[in-house]
């Protein structure tokens, strides 16, 4: 038995079959072969099983994902079906004499180099598709066997160096009992998809992929931070114990789904969640939710060849306000560039996204796009309570510009004869230092903050949240930040406006007493946080926290603040 | 042989899921069916060669079929076309 230390990223306990997630070994020598007529045999036996294969696969995603999304493997099952590509290799094979890998790769290769040089984005993305399917038929060629996550029908345990989010697409949730991957932190992909599956994952482990073989039993402890490979029987019998013991806190948690979230001295905050579809709806009812803190609209944009129609948009906002039948929805704009890129708009590459044309600066240049989600999200706002929010202010200007465009479709909406409720709210989010610094003036001209911490961190510190190595100034704790925080509180109470926060550090337990002392009026976090919070927010006294945030503001390091904390709050 | 113009009407030009659609349709005849768009002369039984013209909006495209079952085969193509609002 041996085990691995990584990040905890989603909390609980699983204990499973390991599923690697790794790309499989397809190397192979380029060989001369007798019987050609045989070799052809060979490869057509793999395109077939390819092909079968990949039907099932199909078949799944459509029931899990609909047709959208399966009919990529529709245009995949073609390909193997394409005769410009199937009589060349048979063609190569017969006349070359050559090994049906090579025939095959030699000339995918052909059609790879072919798209990739068209000046088209999305043309360029159609070499990744051949990519795909000959690596499938390598794979039976070599009788190598590469990960399939949509034929997964046992519960498994996910190896994998890092998830994207086509890879957590695919996952069939009924089986997926936890994640272990080799890079990331909190708030990478793979993290923040594990919270909201409400599944244990460990991420950050640098060697899962090489320790884990597919088939070891596995503990993932998401508590903990920990990965046990081939525990021993004792060691199961205790995680199998704390795994109760977590079920029963839970349940525990379960019976606040409809309370309030007050302080044991009676002072009330809302408790709200992060969504990025309407899918989402269903576990933030689950999970006692009082509002949509952060609607993050760039899924509606993302995983498609364009821009989705003002009626899409309608749709899914409206679905959204419905759904939480008169509690707050905060949506924000669509917030595109940085680490999640578009295709279909063409964007040139930036040096430094983070800090390039994304976000609101995006929205006021292409305004016809802004525009789109703007009516679409006016049109939608009789539906239920709606707060709109412009991400990446950086200037008042910015704000002022974005309103204007706004009024402008309000007012020909109405003119058009729609219907648009009269009272929303515009609010900015708060993730750059200056915004933080001026909020005093934006106070004045907005309705409501909501503080971005993941943005806001790395803008302060100057520290790429994607690049591990300055990780170490990920600091939510650092006197520095919750000065800017507070500056933002502070600024939106003196003008009778609320503040919120929907980063991650609004969900985390030792960042809830700081905050709740320093006045925020809103968190919003991950569904499967909230009840956890509103456990830990019933058990503190407003008037200790504030004690506790005004000394931690004073603080020299981020250490010392996590140390008050933790004597405070008793964690 | 037989061949007919049309007229792309799709907003998304002929990309993703219409090209699926046609190659699909033209894949169950006999005939030898092509696609001409700008002097150039693919196979539309090839996916990879319909999706390489990069048919756009507006785009002037025609469809060639020869063999036993040209007729048949040029008739569903076009009405494969018109169902799904991708030309006229």
């Amino acid at each position: 038995m041996s085990f691995l230390n990584g990040i905890a990223a989603s909390s609980g306990i699983a204990i499973a079959k390991a599923y690697r997630l790794v790309e499989p070994d397809l190397s192979f020598d380029r060989k001369t072969v007798e019987n050609a007529e045989q070799e052809v045999e060979r490869f057509q036996s793999a395109l077939a099983e390819s092909k079968g294969e990949l039907e099932v696969i199909r078949d799944n995603a459509h029931k899990e994902l609909g047709a959208d999304k399966a009919a990529i493997f529709d245009a995949h099952l073609l390909v193997l079906s394409d005769p410009e590509l199937i009589s060349p290799i048979e063609d190569k094979i017969k006349t070359d004499k050559v090994n049906a890998e090579s025939a095959l790769k030699e000339t995918a290769d052909m059609f790879i180099t072919m798209f990739e040089q068209m000046d088209n984005e999305y043309m360029k993305e159609r070499a990744a598709d051949i990519r795909d399917v000959t690596k499938r038929v390598l794979s039976h060629l070599l009788g190598v066997q590469i990960a399939n996550p949509s034929m997964i029908a046992e519960e498994v345990i996910i190896i994998a160096e890092d998830l994207t989010p086509s890879d957590t697409a695919q996952l069939n949730r009924q089986f997926v009992k936890g994640f272990t991957t080799d890079i990331g932190g909190r708030t990478s992909h793979s993290a923040i998809m594990a919270r909201s599956m409400e599944i244990p994952a460990v991420v950050g482990t640098k060697e899962s992929t090489k320790q884990i073989k597919n088939g070891d039993l596995v503990i993932v402890d998401g508590l903990k931070g920990l990965v046990h490979i081939n525990p021993t029987p004792e060691a199961i019998a205790e995680y199998k114990e704390e795994h109760r013991k977590f079920e029963d806190q839970k349940a525990e948690w379960a019976k606040l789904v409809n309370e309030k979230s007050v302080t044991a001295d009676g002072h009330h905050v809302e408790l709200a969640a992060n969504i990025g579809t309407p899918k989402d709806l269903k576990g933030v009812v689950e999970n006692g939710g009082e509002g949509i803190g952060l609607y993050r609209t760039e899924f509606l944009y993302m995983g498609r060849d364009q821009l989705p129609t003002e009626e899409e948009q309608f749709e899914s906002y409206k679905a959204v306000l419905e759904g939480m039948g008169g509690k707050p929805v905060v949506v924000r704009t669509l917030d595109i560039g940085g680490d999640k890129e578009l295709p279909y708009l063409n964007l040139p590459k930036e040096m430094n996204p983070f800090l390039g044309f994304r976000a609101i600066r995006l929205c006021l240049e292409e305004q016809d796009m802004f525009r789109t989600q703007l009516r679409a999200l006016l049109r939608a706002s009789t539906y239920g309570n709606l707060k709109i929010m412009f991400p990446m202010i950086a200037t008042l200007d910015e704000f002022r510009q974005g309103k204007a465009i706004l009024e402008e479709e309000k007012q020909k909406l109405i003119s058009e004869g729609s219907q648009v409720a009269d009272n929303i709210e515009i609010g900015i989010m708060v993730e750059i230092p200056s915004t933080a610094v001026m909020a005093e003036q934006f106070a004045k001209e907005v309705d409501f903050f909501s503080v971005g911490t993941n943005d806001l961190i790395q803008y302060t510190m100057a520290a790429d949240r994607m690049n591990e190595r300055v990780s170490y100034l990920y600091q939510p704790y650092n006197p520095a930040i919750l000065r800017l925080v507070k500056m933002v509180i502070d600024a939106a109470h003196k003008e009778g406006k609320w503040a919120g926060m929907c980063g991650e550090m609004a969900g985390d337990e030792t960042a809830i007493p700081l905050l709740l002392g320093l006045g925020l009026d809103e968190f919003s976090m991950s569904a499967t946080s909230i009840l956890k919070a509103r456990s830990q927010i019933s058990h503190l006294n407003k008037k200790d926290m504030e004690a506790l945030a005004e000394k931690a503001l004073h603080m020299n390091t981020a250490e010392e603040v996590v140390q008050a904390v933790k004597e405070a709050a008793k964690l | 042989m037989v061949q007919k113009q049309f007229k792309v009407t799709a907003e998304t030009g002929i990309h993703a899921r219409p090209a699926t659609m046609l190659v699909q349709a033209a894949s169950k005849f006999d005939s030898e069916i092509h696609l001409e768009y700008k002097e150039k002369k693919v196979n539309l039984k090839s996916i990879m060669g319909v999706m390489s013209l990069g048919v756009g909006q507006g785009a002037d495209i025609t469809i060639i079929a020869e063999g036993s079952d040209e007729q048949d085969a040029l008739n569903s193509l076009e009405e494969t076309l018109k169902k799904e609002g991708l030309a006229e």
